[in-house]
């Protein structure tokens, strides 16, 4: 019987040793390109070790049972009449229980850091009417937050093509250039059906909806070209609805906005 | 209460006709029925299987080039809808449930036979309706899920007919599911309790009362949406001023416990299998009950995780996250109870045997990125990626599949009274089990660096990977010819069976294979412990 107990630790340690070890050295991820990037695979680390000694232990658990409790041939009958065990049942009804609240308390917690639950509107004041309905998004702001100001864009998607305003700067442009750093807050519209805006790099996706304006806002932070991607089915070309976002140093971005700003003709 | 069984269907038996021929009938045999469903359920996910392998044809190589971009579109939207409409609904409720319902509580019949007959005939039609609107003027583009305004501004006779046709398989789900309920609570034979019930018959239960409580609110949108399209109204259309997002909460409110509907009957045929093969009593029972019936309750609150990235509030994604975590819990009871089965008994390793084992290895893995991908910071990452479409293929391929072939390789010899081949049945496992993971795993890694769902082109970067997943796809397709085989051979020259190959307790067992026209020659009998394995040996010792 000790011996048993003895296998059984041993064996639930090796379960939690490869669930950490591949959880901290597996990367499936691609690279760290927001604030909101390492939060998210902070989250994504925890879930996945949880979920990796969850699934090793139940096949090790089916594959065992297979093995160990298989017919051999000379044998007759049948197994043991057992018909349940209620300790273990509420065993396996509270444990769960809790990892589950507490994995849901978890991703609030991270939602929250995310910016999830923060006011949609304060900083569209100068951009939408009061009767505008805004309808959600991710309002991302951190503590580390560098830059006070925001910069706003305003986002139309259309078949099949994104188009950023640039507001201040009275110009369009099919690729969206920001600079590193700064927060970035976007009013997004479609012209016709549902797209959405999802940058992997950034761990952000949100829906461009006819009529109903959303807002999502990011911090970029690390230099370089990252797609943005159309994720929610559009029509034929939905796969070629793509565009370019590039983040630059703040030197490079200016160059850039000053080059393409079409100055207001005054009188 | 007790409704005698009426003896008149003996008269009627001479009209009927006989042999092969009744699978081509209007018949009112519940057993007829169970094997129409089947083999059209079949028969459709051999067409849906057809457009997968077009699918991953496509995605074999970064650019469109196998078929023109609309088309790849009408074929995601086909095989979704096949395989959701006509492949798994029908088969794990219609066909598995009518065959083994009115064994299971001790009846001659359902409780309506001839609308039973009427809601299996719903089928074909619709189904044949389906695909014919490839060839009137293309079939519907906006993938199953028909998210206005897309499916108001693509052809408008693929989208009628694509509604139309969700409408009258609706309109079968919800006859059955009617059927099924009054079978359970009013037919049984005097003395049999409701806690003396066959799982499956639990799992029905709750699968029915998901489907007659879900499926018209469905009905209710498909009609509205078609108001849209060919009466210009503004119900979804936000040009008339209408919303969107409405149309994808009310979607949801079935979408969502859809996905109970072809799950939860799968729970419940594993666990008349596995205490079967494992000779050991279901470990459990009542935690079994209890399970369903929650999951029943929390399934049709938590539709709103699917509208992550629309728009819905912060509030509402914290409701939808936790409430959607938490049918990990009841679910997970279910695992750890099937293990427990396992545990202890003296297990023959047979198809049947490793179909369930697969499916709970393939379930948990597709519950863990389940629980992972309710969490909304999760999800706002992965959302429409093919991240989603491995988790639910691995719920509704690895988890409903798997436990549809299980239940071919365990009943087939109760139907025809010939064994399957265990060499063909042990080969078609284990290339669908490493077919289905090939195909299935490295989709997660796909959708976590950047591909989204329904594209007919994607980065090159994600070329290699995706051959991998075509590849998977090419063994899941050849698996089932050593199916197909050892059923045409087995039906002809298989072994025979015997009454009762298995040694099973559960009353389907206790009558002929196959059965009577009446189910028993006599008096139904009392099955007080359907799963007393152990016990009865002893006892007859």
């Amino acid at each position: 019987m000790l011996n048993k107990n003895i296998y059984l630790i041993l064996i639930i340690s090796l379960v939690f040793a490869i669930s950490f070890w591949i959880g901290f050295n597996v990367n499936l991820l691609p690279a760290e390109a927001s604030i909101n990037a390492p939060i998210y695979d902070e989250l994504f680390k925890i879930l996945f070790i949880i979920g990796l000694i969850i699934f090793i232990g139940m096949t090790i658990a089916v594959i065992y049972s297979l093995f160990k409790f298989r017919k051999r041939n000379d044998q007759i009958g049948d197994g043991i009449a057992l018909e349940g065990n209620l300790s273990l049942e509420i065993v396996w009804t509270i444990i769960p229980s809790i990892i589950v609240l507490l994995i849901g308390l978890y991703s609030y917690n991270i939602y929250d850091r995310m910016g999830g639950m923060k006011e949609l509107n304060h900083n569209h004041e100068m951009m939408s009417s009061n009767t505008e309905k805004i309808w959600a998004g991710i309002s991302q702001t951190s503590d580390n937050e560098i830059a006070i100001n925001n910069l706003s864009i305003e986002v139309s998607a259309m078949q099949f093509a994104f188009l950023f305003n640039y507001p201040n700067g009275n110009f369009i442009s099919g690729e969206l250039h920001v600079p590193v750093d700064q927060k970035v807050s976007m009013k997004m519209e479609s012209k016709d059906v549902i797209h959405a805006f999802w940058v992997p790099e950034f761990r952000i996706k949100q829906d461009i909806i006819p009529g109903q304006p959303t807002i999502l806002n990011f911090t970029p932070t690390k230099v370089g070209k990252y797609p943005i991607i159309c994720a929610e089915l559009c029509g034929p070309y939905h796969g070629g609805m793509r565009a370019s976002i590039i983040v630059e140093e703040e030197s490079d971005y200016n160059e850039w906005f000053n080059k393409n700003k079409k100055t207001e003709v005054n009188l | 209460m007790t409704i005698s069984i009426d003896p008149q269907k003996t008269n009627n038996e001479s009209l009927q006709p006989k042999g092969w021929l009744r699978y081509f009938s209007f018949s009112l045999d519940h057993k007829v029925i169970g094997i129409q469903y089947l083999v059209c359920g079949f028969l459709f996910y051999l067409i849906g299987g057809t457009l997968a392998s077009a699918i991953r044809i496509e995605l074999a190589s970064p650019m469109s080039d196998f078929m023109p971009r609309d088309v790849y579109n009408q074929v995601l939207t086909l095989h979704g809808t096949i395989m959701i409409f006509l492949w798994i609904v029908p088969v794990v409720n219609g066909a598995f449930g009518n065959y083994l319902i009115p064994f299971y509580v001790g009846a001659r019949d359902m409780a309506f036979p001839r609308l039973n007959a009427v809601a299996f005939w719903l089928i074909p039609p619709s189904g044949l309706m389906l695909v014919a609107s490839y060839f009137v003027e293309g079939a519907a583009q906006a993938g199953w899920t028909a998210y206005p305004p897309l499916s108001i501004t693509t052809p408008q006779s693929g989208q009628i007919i694509w509604i139309l046709s969700v409408l009258l398989l609706g309109g079968s789900s919800i006859f059955g599911g009617i059927n099924f309920i009054a079978t359970i609570i009013k037919l049984r034979r005097p003395g049999l309790k409701l806690m003396q019930l066959p799982m499956y018959c639990w799992a029905m239960l709750g699968t029915s009362l998901l489907v007659v409580l879900s499926t018209p609110v469905l009905a209710g949108t498909l009609i509205l949406l078609s108001f849209d399209i060919i009466a210009n109204t503004g119900f979804f259309n936000p040009v008339l001023g209408g919303n969107v997002v409405v149309y994808q909460h009310l979607f949801w409110f079935y979408s969502h416990p859809a996905v109970y509907i072809m799950v939860l009957p799968a729970f419940g045929l594993v666990s008349e299998i596995l205490p079967v093969h494992a000779r050991k009593p279901l470990f459990g029972y009542t935690t079994m009950v209890f399970s369903i019936m929650g999951i029943v309750v929390l399934g049709l609150v938590v539709w709103a995780h699917h509208m992550f990235t629309s728009g819905t509030p912060p509030w509402m994604r914290l409701f939808f996250t936790i409430a959607t975590a938490f049918i990990a819990v009841p679910t997970g009871i279910k695992f750890f109870n099937w293990v427990a089965t396992l545990w202890g008994g003296k297990i023959s390793i047979n198809s049947a045997m490793l179909f369930s084992c697969g499916f709970i290895i393939n379930f948990v893995f597709g519950g863990i990125t389940g629980v992972a991908l309710a969490q909304v910071p999760f999800d706002i990452h992965v959302h429409d990626t093919y991240f989603v479409v491995a988790h639910f293929h691995y719920i509704v391929y690895g988890g409903t599949v798997f436990i549809i072939f299980s239940s071919i390789y365990h009943w087939f010899p109760k139907v025809t009274g010939k064994m399957l081949n265990e060499k063909f049945g042990i080969l078609h496992f284990i290339i669908t089990f490493i077919g289905f993971n090939l195909c299935f795993a490295p989709q997660h890694w796909l959708g976590l660096n950047g591909m989204p769902r329904r594209v007919a082109e994607y980065d090159p970067q994600f070329q290699f990977v995706n051959q991998i997943s075509s590849l998977g796809a090419l063994l899941m397709a050849i698996s089932t010819i050593p199916f197909l085989i050892n059923v045409f051979l087995s039906v002809r020259n298989g072994k025979d069976a015997g009454d009762n190959p298995w040694n099973a307790l559960t009353p389907e067992w206790l009558t002929s294979s196959p059965p009577p026209v009446e189910n028993w020659e006599g008096e139904a009998p009392l099955v007080e412990e359907p799963y007393g394995y152990g016990k009865e040996i002893s006892e007859q010792r």
